[in-house]
């Protein structure tokens, strides 16, 4: 039979070697996980960059937006993207140094991909993730319409969307300046 | 009492006393829905550092979803070695930590505009602070492989919003954990169950709850949270972008708006204080409205990115007075005023208000928000 110190220091050994190969296994990897697939991976990453990286194949024209933006957004964002209840779309340029800024899709937004993100991701509101590619292309189209940052003719595509020229591009600064206060 | 009290198990999961239930959280603002919208701790009530899971804190960008553990899964991708799909059984074998954070939305507090009946809880409210448990993310990183041309993350939450934001690769990489667990218990539906990341002293939305994807990549992937919402305008018309930590900044709890002192003589000053950028490690007390300073005692823990208790004894000789908290933090920064504020950044910033609160006692003991 083991003396108690004979379990001890067996324990601690035991122990040690634990740590050792917990310790080498981390270092490395802990085999946790399983491999996403291609297929898997092209179901969720739904994401799109300031550049386009991550745009769908589609298109859309200021005109089919607007009939887009009729049926799924005017409810909340107005008839010509006025706001109320929903945030104002339109409009506010030359105001964002006043003392009553109207940040907007036009005065605001730096990226016109990124419009298609957010739509993509969360819009409707009631409904998010249901429109088609298309149909945010054209709503895209037809809000940049909206603020007179692209013409009526429009088709907007993986391609094109990115190269719209939003107003407000240079508008934001970085790194971040803080502590900024003597 | 001479007979017996309620019986065990009454109710298996406890609740707080029936006395207690004017302890709740209140909208921040009546909003246009009410799964877009914000709600309000309140700190005025509570004790000690810890925020109960019930009263922490919300802000929601499309309601709360009921997400089943056993259907939930983490992938991680974009520029590793190794794309991986994780259930919440492999994050849960992971090496965990626990540690105490606050959590601030960078919407706390108010440039201009509230007014004098306004509460700690309605100045302050969007604070909590939990004892969060997970899994660093950098150990989850170290499983997928990181590869060096990577410099952002996307952290993208399961929700009807499906958050996302852009976290830099170094912040990733050094504190910021995966949580599955706040208080002891698993994470609340409303704080992100069954997974969420916790960004220690960054502003709250990039805590994105509901994680369920990370992907790697070479820049900011500039979303909507990040570009519309979330950014300082400042006076000459450009806006601030990643303005991630949360600055030092207090409040007196007690007394504070919307109590009543009914008798001269000794209270107790207390209140919270924190820093996005390490310890507090001073707070001082005015009861002259900042003409004169005395630094309270701060009661430990002092933990890094975590709230701080401070007291001081302080006896009312039943003048008016106006009570004032000014933290410090280990990197030298010194809570500013509203003026200091204003003066650099303006009043149309939105975020990251940080400045001095201001509480009034008036001669018969009235507690109000100085405006």
């Amino acid at each position: 039979m083991w003396s108690d110190r004979q379990v001890l220091i067996a324990g601690m050994a035991a122990a040690f070697l634990i740590n050792a190969t917990a310790n080498a296994a981390h270092a490395q990897s802990l085999g946790s996980g399983h491999t996403a697939t291609p297929a898997e991976i092209a179901g969720w990453d739904i994401d799109v960059r300031a550049d386009g990286q991550g745009l769908p194949p589609g298109h859309g024209s200021v005109r089919e937006g607007e009939k887009v933006y009729v049926e799924n957004c005017a409810a909340c964002h107005g008839d010509k993207g006025e706001g109320k209840p929903a945030d104002r779309l339109v409009g506010g340029f030359g105001t964002l140094a006043s003392a009553h800024p109207v940040r907007t899709v036009g005065s605001y937004w730096p990226y016109a991909a990124t419009l298609f993100d957010f739509i993509r991701r969360a819009m409707p509101f009631t409904a998010p993730q249901s429109l088609s590619a298309d149909q945010i292309y054209a709503v895209s189209a037809y809000v940049l319409y909206l603020n007179k940052i692209v013409p009526e003719d429009t088709v907007l595509d993986a391609t094109s969307l990115p190269k719209v020229a939003m107003p407000n591009r240079n508008g934001f600064t970085s790194p971040d300046p803080r502590p900024d206060v003597p | 009492m001479k007979e017996q009290g309620a019986p065990i198990l009454s109710p298996p999961y406890g609740v707080p006393s029936p006395f207690e239930k004017y302890v709740v959280r209140k909208a921040r603002a009546a909003t246009a829905t009410q799964t877009a919208a914000s709600t309000l701790t309140p700190l005025r009530d509570l004790h000690g550092i810890i925020t109960p899971n019930g009263l922490h804190y919300e802000r929601h960008h499309g309601g709360v979803p009921a997400i089943d553990p056993d259907q939930h899964r983490l992938m991680v991708h974009g520029l590793v070695e190794r794309p991986l799909i994780f259930t919440m059984n492999d994050i849960a074998r992971f090496p965990s930590e626990s540690r105490i954070y606050f959590l601030e939305c960078s919407g706390n507090g108010a440039w201009s505009g509230l007014k004098e009946n306004a509460t700690a809880q309605d100045t302050h409210g969007l604070v909590s602070c939990c004892e969060w448990t997970g899994v660093r993310l950098s150990t989850v990183l170290a499983e997928v492989g990181v590869k060096p041309q990577a410099r952002w993350i996307l952290a993208e939450g399961a929700d009807a919003a499906a958050m996302s934001r852009s976290l830099p690769i170094a912040k990733a990489l050094d504190d910021t954990l995966v949580v599955y667990a706040q208080n002891g218990e698993r994470l609340r539906p409303e704080q992100g169950y069954p997974l969420r990341l916790l960004v220690p002293g960054y502003e709250g939305n990039i805590s994105v709850k509901w994680l369920r994807r990370v992907k790697l990549g070479e820049e900011p992937f500039q979303t909507r949270e990040e570009t519309s919402k979330y950014t300082d305008l400042v006076p000459d018309g450009s806006a601030r972008q990643f303005t991630f930590v949360m600055e030092a900044k207090s409040v007196i709890t007690s007394p504070s708006g919307g109590q009543q002192l009914r008798d001269k003589g000794y209270y107790e000053i207390s209140g919270l204080a924190w820093s996005g950028r390490g310890r507090v490690t001073r707070v001082d007390i005015s009861t002259d409205g900042g003409e004169s300073w005395s630094p309270s005692h701060l009661q430990e823990p002092i933990l890094p990115k975590c709230l701080t208790r401070f007291r001081l004894p302080w006896n009312w000789d039943g003048a008016p007075a106006q009570l004032q908290s000014r933290a410090l933090d280990e990197s030298g920064y010194v809570q500013p005023t509203h003026k200091q504020l204003a003066d650099v950044r303006g009043l149309q910033s939105y975020y990251h208000y940080n400045g001095i609160q201001a509480w009034q006692i008036a001669q018969d003991g009235a507690v109000t928000n100085v405006v």
